[in-house]
């Protein structure tokens, strides 16, 4: 077949201009809405479990998972459903170990909840530390990635691309703080889901609506090898270690985990994970009808020749069913997509800066509201430009590793911390501490040297690691170090102090 | 009916709300680990047996993969239901 995408396409333009403006009221909205730090950063703690559910569901279905599972089912048909599922089942880890206790004992950012029982400064430097690592590459791999997407899909040079992102993220972040980015991400998963289930929708009718007869039709064009687990998964270590990362790094993502503030109490919290774990699982389970679809009725040699990796299947499925206006649509969901994620991100991390570093370490928390809300500001304006930034000197890199290296930095450095805050009592500020930093280290060493940078990037002959997901060594170091020192250096006023947390830890603030 | 409780039976209280949250929280996150790295294992070790096909269209390994989906659902479900009816309960409780 022949495709349109690459060329602007009219539609495309016509839904994404919409989005946009759509955004931008929603944003001058907010703006008049935010007048307090409890605005910028917790959108006034008055969202609703519903419409946390969805933003929620917004701020994690990024454009790769999307656009990059039914690539990889397209092209591999059952791999491609190894991945889907470990993006979602960190969300019952969420649900069942963190969501609550952390809407429970914190404000603003899941370093609140560590603060509350253990020596603030060094413990917020930490988890800063953690955190903003986890988050800048993050950003890199989204504003890379909707660089490449945009090029495609518009036909937009890749700088200009990138510096849109940028601008209309910081337009969302700057002046409607939590507020805007929580509707962004809602407008977002709405379209997300809508699109991607009227897409199913399309191919499944080509079948009556059996998705066993699309599989079937996949295996005798192609194999019954695409029913089949294939060559994604060779080393089983490789493989658990990358499912643990997954798993437990959605249980520490900053951008997430400060999602929970924004509901009234951690009943609406608990709801909230409900609802976006439902629509998370279903929108994975819809990714494997489009892979397959994409398969049977664009078919590989189409998809891999317009880009190798098979991320435009989606779209050039959505070509096939609904023609260029169709296309045009799907394309402005995907950008729509990396807009609700690197806006979540970037607030996140401008929480960090200005909520956990200047206002709480630097200022000692004697900063007034106006203050907070300026350093908030500037923090923002800084992320942005250095989003953008990074995103151009990061052209033409294969990034592609840089989300499972945010994943691993958030399995191995904030969830252990965190959920030791949460459950053990012993946990000291030392031990705190030194895990979060040796997930930072021991992730990022690790991945160094691991065959992913040293043999596909840097070509030399070997690694000296032959892991390419750390999690498996760093996730458990991380946890050893957090319960060593703690026990070998007790600290009786810190064990006290979790004692008079804990009621707060179930009732919530009285 | 009740009496206000003594410091001690609050304590007291306050810790059986907590052992039963951590004791339904760590069994429905071990249950979701083994049905993942169950999933995980099998799909690194044993590729035959989940490239089985048991309908046309259908192998072992896409029925057991869309498993592990309905399984975090139906964890996350049966969380939701304990905490609405036991765990809210109590909690009001303690608030009292």
């Amino acid at each position: 077949m022949t495709s349109i995408l690459g060329a602007p396409n009219a539609v495309a333009i016509a839904f994404f201009l919409l989005f946009i403006a759509l955004s931008l009221g929603i944003t001058v909205w907010a703006s008049r809405k935010t007048r307090t730090t409890e605005h910028f950063y917790a959108a006034g703690r008055s969202v609703t479990a519903f419409q946390n559910g969805l933003a929620l569901a917004g701020d994690y279905m990024s454009a790769a998972s999307f656009l990059g599972i039914a690539g990889l089912v397209a092209l591999s048909g059952f791999d491609g459903l190894i991945y889907s599922i470990g993006w979602l089942v960190g969300w019952p880890i969420v649900m069942f170990l963190i969501a609550e206790p952390l809407r429970n004992l914190g404000r603003f950012t899941f370093a609140d909840v560590l603060a509350a029982r253990l020596a603030q400064t060094p413990i917020r430097i930490a988890a800063a530390i953690g955190s903003l690592a986890v988050i800048s590459f993050y950003l890199i791999a989204q504003m890379v990635g909707a660089g490449n997407l945009i090029r495609l899909l518009f036909g937009l040079p890749y700088e200009a691309a990138v510096v849109i992102v940028g601008a209309v993220m910081l337009a969302y972040v700057l002046f409607g703080g939590m507020i805007a980015t929580t509707w962004v991400q809602i407008i977002k998963a709405v379209l997300l889901l809508g699109g991607a289930t009227l897409m199913a929708g399309l191919v499944l009718l080509q079948f009556s609506f059996n998705p066993l007869a699309l599989f079937e039709k996949a295996s005798s064009t192609y194999g019954a090898s695409v029913l089949a687990p294939g060559r994604q998964v060779t080393d089983p270590i490789d493989a658990v270690s990358l499912g643990l990362a997954l798993m437990l790094g959605t249980a520490g993502l900053p951008h997430i985990l400060m999602r929970f503030y924004t509901v009234r109490d951690a009943r609406t919290a608990r709801t909230s994970v409900g609802y976006a774990t439902a629509c998370i699982g279903f929108f994975y389970l819809l990714t494997f009808v489009l892979g397959f679809g994409a398969m049977v009725s664009v078919g590989r040699e189409a998809i891999t020749k317009i880009d190798a990796g098979g991320n435009m299947a989606a779209p050039l499925l959505a070509e096939v069913l609904g023609g260029p206006g169709f296309l045009g649509f799907i394309a402005a969901v995907a950008f729509a997509t990396i807009l609700a994620v690197v806006a979540g991100l970037t607030l996140s991390g401008a929480a960090t800066l200005s909520h956990d570093l200047w206002v709480s370490v630097w200022r000692g928390a004697h900063a007034d509201e106006r203050e907070q809300l300026v350093v908030a500001r500037v923090a923002t304006v800084l992320l942005a430009a250095l989003s953008i930034v990074l995103g151009i000197a990061f052209k033409g890199q294969n990034v592609a590793y840089m989300v499972g290296l945010a994943f691993a930095i958030a399995a191995s450095a904030n969830f252990p911390a965190l959920v030791l805050a949460i459950f053990w009592p012993r946990l000291t500020t030392t031990g705190a501490c030194l895990s979060m930093l040796t997930g930072t280290v021991s992730t990022l060493t690790l991945i160094w040297l691991s065959p992913t940078i040293q043999i596909d990037i840097l070509k030399h002959a070997d690694a000296l690691v032959p892991l390419r997901n750390p999690g498996i060594i760093t996730i458990p170091l991380s946890f050893a170090v957090a319960i060593l020192v703690s026990v070998l250096r007790p600290v009786a006023s810190e064990a006290r102090r979790f004692a008079e947390l804990e009621r707060q830890l179930h009732v919530g603030v009285e | 009916m009740t009496p206000t409780p003594a410091p001690t039976d609050t304590t007291h209280a306050l810790e059986a709300v907590s052992a039963a949250r951590w004791r339904v929280a760590i069994s429905l996150t071990i249950a979701m680990m083994v049905a993942y790295f169950g999933f995980i294992l099998l799909v690194a070790f044993n590729k035959p047996l989940l490239g089985s096909i048991l309908v046309p269209g259908l192998s072992l390994g896409m029925l057991l993969g869309a498993l592990v989906i309905v399984a975090a659902w139906v964890l996350t479900w049966i969380y939701v239901r304990w905490a609405n009816t036991h765990y809210d309960a109590s909690v009001d409780r303690l608030r009292q």
